[in-house]
């Protein structure tokens, strides 16, 4: 008897649960209603599943007790009840994949006037860009991948010329359009994951693909990568700014074209640098304590390391920290950064940078 | 090597010496001991590593030296010790080897020296991947799914050294321990069934280990040769996988090769593979049940036709764990159908155990306490599978807490408790002697409500977002604090479920040797391995007189008969 009370109470508290959980979708705020109802309708239906069957074997376990003196019916099979639960549970498996896979056409069912928009990612952190005026995306090729051409795109291909770089994690979209992403990675699998937009796709090194969605309230969203990538997976985070047209397009015209960016100087700045390369995702520059140590007010000072030793936080040590960075972990952090084959232009450029990171 | 002329021809091989009867044994019934103390310890080993993990998420900074490195090898070493090296190995190497020849009245396995042999090989399997722990940087910490290019870069724990490499040899290793045992079982089943044992009155376990191990055998090449191709794109800087890749301020010198294409490899083995977890379990429960409940298992023609459906359609869902892998959308329409098509059988499996229970004579003993308790659980974790099935259901879901909510559901809890009562049913029969039922009573309800408390709620936090394989939730806003409180409370269960299994161990131990004496056939069930001479069974199984079959493994309450049961190897006319 203890167990059908302990049951009944496990049972009737995973039901009310789902009248008083603290934790349930986040608040929709894109088109994607559909997979919320999707998701409801599998919740009704799987619900009254558990608790019928639940029911049925606690009601067995309290009537049909061992006695001595009783036997159990012998009934070896009984065809027409199978047949029926059979054809009962095939409808219910309908009434649940039908409203899931018309949601399906439609996800995957690319609007064709859609806001274009390119997610770009890499360990650890998210670069986008936009087509520009003539409305394609210029080609991009593994093998052109630079700190300086962050996209990969072909500097001899004129569609690519009025590409419009976001060089950094936050992208801004224009509430109430349908905004098709094109997703590619540099490195790793990742995966695009906006929660209150619902939708989400891996982005695959060596191949495009897509989602879309149409943001319906204006706000700032959270980019979590959603398939891991490595020891920096749970930091890799973007944002999404939701906004009306106007302000869109006024943040939009402040952004360089690939053409623009193409003509900033050889090894680009310090600043574009670390974040082109994602060094961004682990080491702040404000004096925050992340993953790897802030760069603000750290130049020329004396660092601990992990090993009892001290040294001078200057640029030959940062320089080193970058192409080996195991050699010496300051004190408190963990051994987890991977090694940069950067130039000594690119490396200059970033000594120079953490160097005006210090106050006076 | 001396081989007696034996009875109907089966040449049975007679062990010498002290290393002959106990280390090298040939005896499926020694080498099914030492396949479940292996597993059983690996399996401790993998738990450990769980509970580091749940320590960082539960109460981060508490420990220093569980940075994110760590994490990831926890996680990884976890799930791929839990899933390969526990219960493949436990369910088919641990209960196969001893329940098949025992259950079909067969005095061995058909190829007893191989049958050795397969557990040599998985003991050097699991050393193999115990050696990474002992590597510079360690065991990989890609995931158990390995998904390439990370898992061979630096960047994640054991990428670019030995971690990766260990890892996936020791799989190879194991794969090859279990096409040898995989081998026997078909064989064995096929070939040596006793005299009136045919295919339709095999118990319901046998069925599901042999189907499983067909599993077994055609798609662990996918992941054997997924495996090498990894390998070599590690080692020899192949592409198999490995497209165009921009790391670390340079390109690599990798190029034309598919990071899907892996997925497509593993997930071709990893679908069946948890049918070849979840079979066997099936099988346990569909003879613990029925001969707890004392009463004929429910349809046992449907299950067997359910347990074929399930296995052939295992094959044609794999995908459902690539929806949002970037592969050919149109693929979703297909394998959301077939995975939700195979709930189906697998709903007439759970209406058959229920039914088993529909005017029955229910013993509350341990094993029905686990069968009961399976019931449940399996619900959650089958029916939480309907929603990641449903492809459009899985776009919010995948990669959250509610996949690995419903993946501990429906492997590790429900199996574990099928597998746990399995050990408290058969305990008898290889030792002689009862396990101690108060013990297994408060194991029995630690686990059982333990589990749930840290499992279900995981869903919720799932539907909210959360991603799974996160080190630390702090760098998100839209993930509340509470989430935190939920990640304590779950860490505290986990801390006290894991403790409760010494409680299991405690138990086997000294039962093992001073439990209660167990008698013949402690629980009155009709299946042939309780049906032997000598109990526990000596070597041979038989004696000099192989058992002939009357009858179905399920006589339990037959009209007309004064005991509640009948033996298999009653005849008619000896039926009282």
């Amino acid at each position: 008897m203890a167990f059908v009370i302990i049951a009944a109470v496990i049972v009737v508290g995973t039901v009310l649960f789902n009248l008083v959980t603290p934790w349930w979708f986040t608040p929709l705020a894109s088109n994607w209603g559909s997979l919320d109802q999707t998701i409801i309708i599998s919740l009704w239906i799987t619900g009254i599943a558990f608790v019928l069957v639940s029911a049925f074997i606690l009601y067995c376990v309290v009537k049909f007790r061992y006695s001595e003196d009783r036997r159990s019916s012998y009934e070896p099979e009984n065809q027409k009840l199978e047949l029926q639960l059979t054809v009962i549970t095939a409808i219910g498996v309908i009434i649940l994949l039908a409203p899931g896979l018309v949601a399906w056409q439609s996800y995957i069912n690319l609007p064709e006037n859609g806001l274009q928009v390119e997610g770009v990612g890499q360990q650890w952190t998210w670069s986008f860009r936009f087509p520009g005026e003539d409305g394609v995306y210029g080609n991009t090729s593994g093998s052109l991948f630079s700190s300086k051409n962050t996209f990969g795109l072909d500097p001899n291909d004129p569609k690519g010329q009025d590409d419009i770089l976001i060089r950094d994690r936050q992208v801004h979209l224009p509430v109430n359009q349908p905004t098709v992403f094109q997703l590619r990675s540099k490195d790793v699998l990742h995966d695009f994951y906006v929660p209150q937009f619902r939708s989400k796709m891996d982005l695959v090194p060596g191949q495009h693909s897509n989602l879309w969605f149409t943001p319906t309230l204006v706000g700032t969203y959270e980019i979590a990568c959603a398939e891991y990538c490595g020891t920096g997976h749970w930091a890799m985070r973007g944002e999404v700014v939701v906004e009306d047209e106007a302000a869109f397009q006024q943040w939009l015209a402040q952004q360089p074209t690939f053409a623009q960016t193409m003509n900033e100087g050889s090894a680009g700045n310090g600043q574009q640098i670390v974040q082109s390369l994602g060094c961004v995702a682990c080491h702040t520059d404000n004096g925050d304590s992340a993953m790897g140590p802030t760069w603000k007010d750290s130049f020329n000072t004396q660092r601990n390391t992990t090993t009892g030793e001290t040294v001078l936080a200057d640029a030959s040590y940062i320089k080193e920290s970058i192409l080996n960075p195991s050699a010496k972990i300051a004190s408190g952090f963990a051994p987890v950064m991977p090694a940069y084959a950067l130039s000594e232009e690119e490396l200059d450029a970033i000594v120079e940078y953490i160097n005006n990171l210090s106050t006076e | 090597m001396e081989q007696s002329a034996t009875y109907e021809g089966q040449p049975l091989h007679h062990p010498k010496g002290w290393w002959g009867h106990y280390v090298f044994s040939q005896d499926h019934k020694v080498i099914a001991l030492q396949y479940t103390t292996v597993a059983i310890t690996i399996g401790l080993v993998g738990m450990i590593l769980s509970l580091m993990m749940r320590m960082q998420l539960g109460f981060p900074g508490l420990f220093d030296s569980i940075d994110a490195n760590s994490y990831y090898q926890d996680v990884t070493m976890h799930g791929m010790i839990m899933v390969i090296y526990l219960l493949t190995a436990l369910f088919l190497g641990g209960f196969g080897n001893y329940l098949i020849p025992l259950m079909l009245g067969s005095r061995d396995m058909a190829f007893p020296f191989v049958n050795m042999l397969s557990f040599w090989v998985y003991l050097l399997s699991v050393l193999i991947l115990i050696s990474s722990f002992f590597v510079p940087n360690g065991p990989t910490g890609a995931g158990w799914t390995l998904y390439p290019p990370q898992s061979i870069l630096e960047g994640t724990p054991g990428g670019d050294g030995l971690g990766i490499v260990l890892m996936l040899v020791s799989l190879v290793v194991f794969i090859i321990a279990f096409t040898m045992g995989g081998l026997n079982y078909i064989t064995t089943v096929l070939q040596s069934r006793a005299k009136g044992m045919s295919l339709m009155r095999m118990p319901l376990v046998i069925w599901c280990i042999f189907l499983a191990t067909f599993l077994g055998l055609l798609a662990f090449p996918a992941l054997f040769v997924g495996g090498i191709m990894l390998v070599f794109d590690r080692l020899l800087e192949t592409s198999f996988f490995m497209p165009e890749i921009f790391k670390g301020g340079e390109v690599l010198d990798y190029g034309g090769g598919s990071p899907v294409l892996f997925q497509h490899l593993f997930w071709f083995f990893g679908h069946p593979e948890v049918y070849i977890v979840a079979l066997p379990a099936f099988g346990i429960i569909s003879e613990l049940i029925s001969c707890h409940a004392r009463k004929n298992i429910f349809g046992y023609r449907m299950m067997v036709w359910a347990l074929v459906a399930i296995a052939a359609i295992s094959f044609i869902v794999w995908a459902h764990h690539m929806y949002v892998a970037g592969m050919n959308p149109y693929l979703g329409f297909f394998f959301a159908t077939t995975t939700l098509i195979i709930a189906v059988p697998t709903a007439i499996k759970v209406y058959n155990w229920v039914l088993t229970l529909w005017h029955a004579n229910i013993k509350m003993t341990v094993p029905m306490l686990y069968c009961l308790a399976f019931l449940i659980t399996f619900l959650i974790g089958g029916l939480t599978g309907l929603f990641l099935g449903n492809v459009s259901a899985d776009v919010p879901l995948s990669d959250t807490y509610f996949v690995v909510g419903h993946f501990h559901m429906v492997m590790a809890v429900s199996p574990v408790l099928a597998l746990y009562g399995g050990l408290y049913h058969w305990f008898p029969s290889v030792t002689g002697r009862m396990l101690d039922d108060r013990l297994g009573k408060i194991h029995f309800w630690i686990t059982f409500i333990g589990t749930y408390l840290i499992y279900f709620p995981m869903h919720y936090i799932g539907f909210l977002g959360v991603p799974r394989r996160y080190y630390s939730n702090e760098q998100f806003d839209f993930i509340p604090a509470s989430v935190g409180d939920l990640n304590q409370f779950i860490t505290i269960c986990a801390l006290l479920v894991g403790a409760s299994q010494f409680i299991l161990l405690y138990n086997f131990i000294v039962s093992a040797t001073r439990g209660e004496k167990a008698p013949k056939n402690p629980w009155g069930a009709c299946t042939l391995e309780w049906q032997t001479l000598e109990a526990p069974p000596g070597h041979g199984n038989w004696g000099d007189r192989l058992p002939v079959v009357y009858r179905w493994p399920y006589e339990y309450g037959l009209p007309g008969a004064t005991a509640d049961f009948i033996p298999q190897n009653v005849p008619d006319e000896q039926i009282t």
